[in-house]
């Protein structure tokens, strides 16, 4: 039969504040197990939590650039579990009044279309220490430098059809959440990471199938494969006229298969209630503009404006804007070439993701530290625009410029790397060019016109690569005739 | 007059004017400890070398003139407030040998003052129940007669300061935790509003009724101690921004008028009750008059919701406790019994051993209030009618300045005579638990004693943040009453 699938997200982010979402402690990664942690984050007696407001301010922003519904009122509550990572015997998580609720992200899919997928809410909650499994003894140890770390958990409408489609809104998810600086994106740390949850349902059926929850992916290439293998189980399943059981799943990324966590049966009763140590969080008119003007321009607006304002093509503004940090340099040498004109416009995109993308990886260099700042890229540019130099001697430039960190205009000075576009000069070299090759003027007039590459290479080649590649074209033009 | 019998008032007279010196009261407290606390039990800890530390840190403090007016004061701690390096135990085996890394807020707040800590007092395990008789690790004995029952939970800190094992204690009442204890042992006990004193470092029952407050021997003390210990904590966001009022100028302001003016609200409720002693309602029908004599006024109000209190209270604090006492499970502190095979041995082996029964009663009603499919029947409908008890109260407030009754419907019982019926000992705190649910400040202040010797309190509810105008009336009815001073046959 043929079946449709229907996959829903849940991706935890997690904030990128310097300090734990309910006490002082540091949110740093890879600190000595437990040396980041307090009576509050370790659940002592006694101990009460206190709301980090940054926290509030990120997942807000969150819920903003996800087009949800900011809940001026919103609260926490305990989610009560017992495990050896989670002091207190419960999460402090936000269950019925989340903080953001009914958004939209628009993804772009494969085939160039654009669809829209529900975010049903976000949610502020604090992250669970780490068990590390001692593998010699039958011990497992606690760290909970982790424990109180502030997430946001973003929760999609089932709308994915496809695991591709589910890879394009994680992705996007994951350039959001970095690009408006509330989470560093960093999976391998563990800073985002997803559960999905994937039913398949008889082609034209309204009703759902039974769903499973697949845990624990955390990188692009887990979350693509698990649901693909999970929609290859179940398509089996209920091929063989079986039925899907509702369950946890958990992913193994080393052996490319998920194996059931708990049923149904075994789910958790969370016995959520509101936490009274915490009061209501009230995000008045004041601090909720100051969140929204908080946020950069969003990277599907910017993308818009490249390509309609700029002309750029598509591909070129998915490039520009997958980080902020590219699209801020970007737009900042834009901004320094004044109203650029589309041709300008592409002539920077193209020097951007080129020579200016290359050095950063080849020097492992970010935008911060780069030595060619958006300006003097713009002087560069510049300079080729009004034939001061050539397009190929500004590649020649703009090396120069990294290395010494020196403005285009005064390398071309102090080189002399200014291109010779006198007309009489260049007549005098054309002149003598073609006196020198007689036999090679005599084959061009009879037909060899391959050959007036060889004579504006001759005409470079004495001029030391200055002369404006136009003039000399057209004077030889003229002259062969 | 002997050193310990002193209120925290005259011994700071007597320290300030330099005629005794901390270290000498301290001493007489501790050694009034030893001779009478094997017959009390109060102190579950008696710190001598912290305390006697303290008292000389305090001498030399009040040498320099740096002094504040609880500088040198020993009082006690009920064992659930969190003292840095000293056993916190709650009274259980969960805790019996925890030290906690930290200090509660209150305890910052008194040692910042000064005040010297002779020890931590017993109480009912966790704080859940009224005699003290469910402390895992000692019983105390009602210092009026000592086959009887202190009340609780704050009972070791009331028997203390009834006594004279301190000259005052710090409690904590989550449904009359405070008050109950302190009528039946003849002193004066607060709890204050809700938010308006730090809960940082106590150990939580039920989160959202829990309040600390003093226990004193005058009603002068417990204003001198709510002037320390009250104000917004940035650790606590329970805790209310809301200036501190000097208590002790406003209790006295105008003291020639005594409560002229004054409206009392007797809640019809609470005067008609069924099952209240009559020593009881003759003692508190008296304490009416007395206030009469100063000039209140008495009228008849209405809290149409309290029959509902009891069973709204019993959903909602345990549901609280059955969240707050999951974080005893063995793996951090406290007690871990690790001998089983895995994880879940390890939590039901613990909490088997680690809980007495009353607890383990609550954490089991808590868990089942708050289960899916009957958060709904329980812990929402308790917390409407929640809502219904403070509306209650803001009407009848509309009509008085403040409420009296009894504080609980006998005087302290005999040991073991509550033991085997947990649903009497939940309705004889019927009087004093709707404060808690409505977050209001209540007072408990002796009003006289039975046939038996046995004390009996009055107690008085105020509006919310308006423990001045309670403070107020105890006051002139302490010195009016003269019930101040009264001690037990020890
Ligand atoms: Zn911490």
């Amino acid at each position: 039969m043929e079946y449709e699938v229907v996959i829903g997200l849940e991706i935890h982010a997690q904030l990128k504040t310097n300090t734990k979402i309910f006490c002082g402690c540091s949110t740093a990664f890879g600190a000595e197990p437990n040396s980041q942690t307090c009576p509050v984050c370790t659940g002592m007696p006694g101990v009460l939590p206190v709301l980090n407001k940054t926290a509030v301010a990120y997942a807000a922003r969150a819920g903003v650039a996800t087009n949800c519904t900011i809940n001026r009122v919103n609260r926490f509550a305990r989610k009560n579990y017992f495990y050896p990572d989670l002091p207190l015997g419960y999460q402090i998580t936000q269950f019925a009044l989340p903080i953001a609720e009914h958004g939209h992200l628009d993804i772009e899919l494969p085939d160039g279309g654009t669809k829209r997928i529900g975010i049903t809410r976000i949610h502020m909650e604090n992250d669970a220490g780490k068990l590390n499994h001692d593998p010699m003894r039958p011990i497992s140890l606690v760290n909970l430098n982790r424990a109180g770390v502030p997430l946001i958990e973003i929760v999609s409408e089932p709308d994915m059809r496809s695991a591709a489609e589910a890879g394009v809104l994680v992705r996007k998810m994951h350039q959001l959440v970095r690009h408006i600086g509330v989470c560093d994106g960093n999976m391998e740390e563990g800073s985002l990471r997803c559960d999905a949850n994937v039913s398949l349902r008889p082609k034209g059926q309204e009703e759902f199938g039974t769903r499973t929850e697949m845990k624990n992916l955390n990188s692009f290439r887990n979350i693509e494969r698990a649901i693909r293998y999970e929609i290859s189980r179940q398509t089996d399943i209920l091929d063989n006229g079986g039925e899907v059981i509702q369950e946890t799943r958990l992913w193994n990324a080393d052996k490319e298969i998920s194996t059931s966590m708990r049923s149904k049966e075994d789910a958790h009763d969370y016995r959520y209630f509101p936490d009274p140590d915490l009061l209501p969080v009230v995000i008045d008119d004041a601090w909720y503009d100051e969140i929204v003007k908080s946020l950069p321009e969003l990277p599907d607006a910017m993308k818009a404006r490249y390509v309609e304002t700029l002309g750029l093509p598509v591909g070129d503004a998915e490039v520009l804007t997958s980080t902020l940090e590219l699209a801020t340099y970007f737009d900042a040498c834009l901004a320094a070439l004044g109203t650029p004109t589309p041709k300008q416009a592409k002539l920077a995109a193209n020097w951007v993701m080129g020579s200016v993308l290359a050095l950063l990886h080849t020097e492992g260099m970010s935008l911060a530290t780069v030595p060619v700042s958006a300006d003097m890229l713009a002087g560069l540019l510049t300079l080729v625009e009004k034939d001061v130099i050539s397009g190929t001697m500004a590649k020649t430039v703009f090396e120069e410029m990294a290395a010494t960190g020196k403005e285009a205009k005064i390398i071309v000075e102090e080189k002399g790397l200014a291109q010779v576009s006198d007309t009489s000069e260049i007549e005098g070299i054309v002149d003598t060019i073609l006196a020198n090759n007689p036999s090679e003027v005599e084959a061009f007039r009879g037909g060899k016109k391959k050959l007036m590459g060889f004579f504006v290479g001759q005409v470079m080649k004495a001029t030391k690569g200055k002369g404006n590649p136009k003039v000399v074209n057209q004077l030889l033009g003229e002259k062969l005739k | 007059m002997s050193l310990h019998t002193m209120t925290l008032t005259e011994a700071h007279g007597l320290l300030r004017d330099k005629k005794i010196s901390s270290r000498e009261l301290t001493e007489a407290v501790l050694a009034r400890i030893d001779e009478v606390d094997p017959k009390v039990g109060a102190y579950i800890t008696v710190d001598q070398t912290g305390a006697l530390a303290a008292a000389d840190a305090a001498d030399a403090r009040l040498a320099k003139g740096e002094a504040s007016t609880l500088t040198g004061l020993p009082v006690g701690l009920k064992d659930l407030l969190c003292t840095q390096g000293l056993k916190t135990t709650c009274a259980s085996k969960m805790l019996e040998h925890f030290v906690p890394p930290y200090d509660a807020t209150v305890v910052t707040q008194l040692r910042e003052a000064g005040a010297v800590f002779p020890g931590k007092l017993n109480m009912d395990e966790f704080a859940m129940g009224s005699t003290t008789e469910h402390s895992a690790l000692q019983t105390t004995q009602n210092p009026w007669d000592l086959s009887r029952v202190p009340g609780g939970s704050s009972g070791g800190s009331a028997a203390a300061v009834a006594a004279d094992l301190c000259l005052a204690a710090l409690g904590s009442d989550t449904g009359g935790s405070i008050r109950q204890p302190a009528s039946h042992c003849g002193i004066v006990g607060m709890k204050p509003t809700y938010g308006r004193v730090s809960r940082y470092g106590l150990v939580a029952f039920a989160s959202s009724l829990d309040q600390i407050g003093p226990m004193t021997k005058s009603v002068e003390d417990s204003a001198l101690l709510m002037e320390t210990i009250s104000g917004y904590d940035p650790r606590d966001s329970t805790s209310v921004p809301k200036e501190v009022p000097d208590y002790r100028r406003l209790m006295k302001d105008e003291e020639g008028k005594g409560l002229a003016g004054m409206t009392v609200g007797l809640p019809v409720e609470y005067w008609q009750a069924d099952g209240v002693d009559p020593e009881v309602m003759a003692a508190v029908t008296q304490a009416k008059a007395t206030l009469e004599s100063l000039g209140a006024r008495c009228v008849s109000v209405s809290l149409p919701h309290t029959e509902y209190a009891v069973a709204a209270y019993y959903v909602i604090a345990p549901s609280e406790a059955s969240s707050n006492l999951a974080r005893y499970d063995g793996v951090r502190y406290g007690m871990s019994q690790r001998g089983g095979d895995g994880l879940l041995s390890l939590y039901k082996n613990t909490r088997s051993e680690g809980f007495g029964d009353e607890v383990k009663r609550r954490i089991i009603i808590g868990t089942y209030a708050l289960s899916s499919g009957y958060y709904d029947a329980y812990y929402k409908k308790a917390s409407q009618v929640r809502t219904l008890i403070v509306e209650d109260f803001k009407t009848a407030f509309q009509s008085c300045d403040f409420i009296i009754s009894p504080v609980a419907p006998s005087p302290a019982g005999k040991k073991g005579e509550s033991a085997d019926d947990p649903l009497k000992m939940y309705l004889s705190d019927l009087f004093t638990l709707s404060a808690n649910l409505a977050g209001i400040p209540g007072m408990s202040v002796p009003c006289g004693l039975t046939r038996q010797g046995l004390p009996v309190g009055l107690q008085l509810l105020g509006r919310h943040f308006d423990e001045a105008t309670l403070l107020k009336a105890a006051w002139h009815f302490e010195r009016t009453a003269g019930f101040q001073g009264q001690r037990p046959p020890l």
